[in-house]
């Protein structure tokens, strides 16, 4: 396999594992925060307001590892850096 | 398959040769539908029984805005009223305008979700020394100690980015899914994906606004709270004292 192969098949593969840990472990977070969300919704009603609002805000916090996850598999695929390199070291 | 809008250029100005990018020219067009509906809704402001749709819309947005600010930083909520409200519906506006096929909405862009974000860290001490005054604001660093200014410094600008990139996340990965199921079935597919994506819109630029408040109104909170804490203790080492 020459360079351009390697980097290819590695990139992608590292992308899917990325997407596939920060997906699995930020959805198992995401999921346990809103259980106990509902939770002390049902058991307070009344300060439904309050209670959802500091939900949304620890949901999103929570996310943000899997937006980074993300973010880093779109680099991987599609702007990856060292690209350029392989492609001029594989040309020379 | 990314589009970066950065790199797309939409136009070039009149009569000069300065290339204009699609993020900046997507912004101009959600700045020019909001001036319009802002001038719209504000044109005949009236008291009284019969007020006309616009004025009812504005009025409930804005009421709700001012709720929810009074809810989190319990105080006067017309200091953060101005730049939250406008945070608010300006990532409201491009978040829905993602429906629209063809327009290049302007938060799927790192450029713009970091530009906001900025102003959100300049936020942070304008308010801060406008509420607390320069030394309570700059006495933050050191609390508890000051052996953690360098951790305190870094929260900040960690905080703020990740807020950046948070935003560009979500509505890039709404982009992109809406494209991917767009590319495999054109006709039903694409429609409860794009509908989660203005749902995601909408959270994440309530998010965005809540976090900002969070962020500029807790150093002026926190200033007050050791002073109230102060205030307190003075009263109890008299009744000890007693």
């Amino acid at each position: 396999m020459d360079l351009v192969a390697i980097l290819g098949s590695v990139s992608i593969f590292t992308a899917g594992l990325c997407l596939a840990i920060g997906g699995f472990a930020v959805a198992l977070g995401e999921g346990y925060a809103v259980a106990c969300g509902l939770t002390a919704l049902a058991q307070q009603p009344d300060e439904a307001g309050s209670i959802s609002r500091t939900m949304f805000i620890s949901l999103a916090i929570v996310e943000t590892s899997g937006i980074y996850c993300f973010v880093v598999a779109m680099i991987l695929l599609f702007a990856n850096p060292f690209w350029q390199y392989a492609i001029s070291a594989v040309a020379q | 398959m990314l589009e970066i809008y950065d790199q797309q250029i939409a136009f070039y100005l009149p009569y000069t040769n300065i290339p204009v990018n699609w993020t900046i020219a997507s912004t101009w067009i959600v700045m020019v539908v909001l001036m319009l509906v802002s001038w719209l809704a504000t044109r005949h402001l009236k008291t009284g029984d019969k007020v006309s749709h616009w004025q009812t819309a504005m009025e409930v947005l804005i009421k709700g805005i001012y709720g929810q600010i009074n809810e989190v930083t319990k105080s006067n909520p017309m200091t953060y009223l101005p730049f939250i409200g406008t945070l608010f519906i300006f990532i409201m506006t491009c978040n829905i305008l993602t429906v629209i096929p063809i327009f290049k909405t302007p938060t799927a862009s790192f450029s713009t979700t970091s530009a906001l974000a900025f102003l959100v860290l300049l936020g942070i001490p304008f308010f801060g020394i406008k509420n607390a005054g320069l030394k309570n604001y700059l006495k933050k660093y050191l609390t508890p100690s000051p052996a953690m200014l360098p951790f305190n410094i870094f929260s900040e600008l960690a905080s703020t980015g990740a807020m950046a990139v948070r935003l560009f996340g979500n509505v890039l990965s709404g982009v992109i899914i809406g494209a991917i199921c767009f590319m495999l079935v054109p006709i039903i597919l694409p429609l409860p994906m794009q509908v989660l994506g203005l749902f995601t819109g909408m959270i994440q630029a309530y998010i965005f606004a809540i976090l900002a408040l969070m962020y500029i109104s807790s150093v002026s909170a926190q200033e007050e709270a050791p002073v109230a804490g102060v205030e307190k203790k003075v009263p109890d080492d008299q009744e000890k004292n007693m």
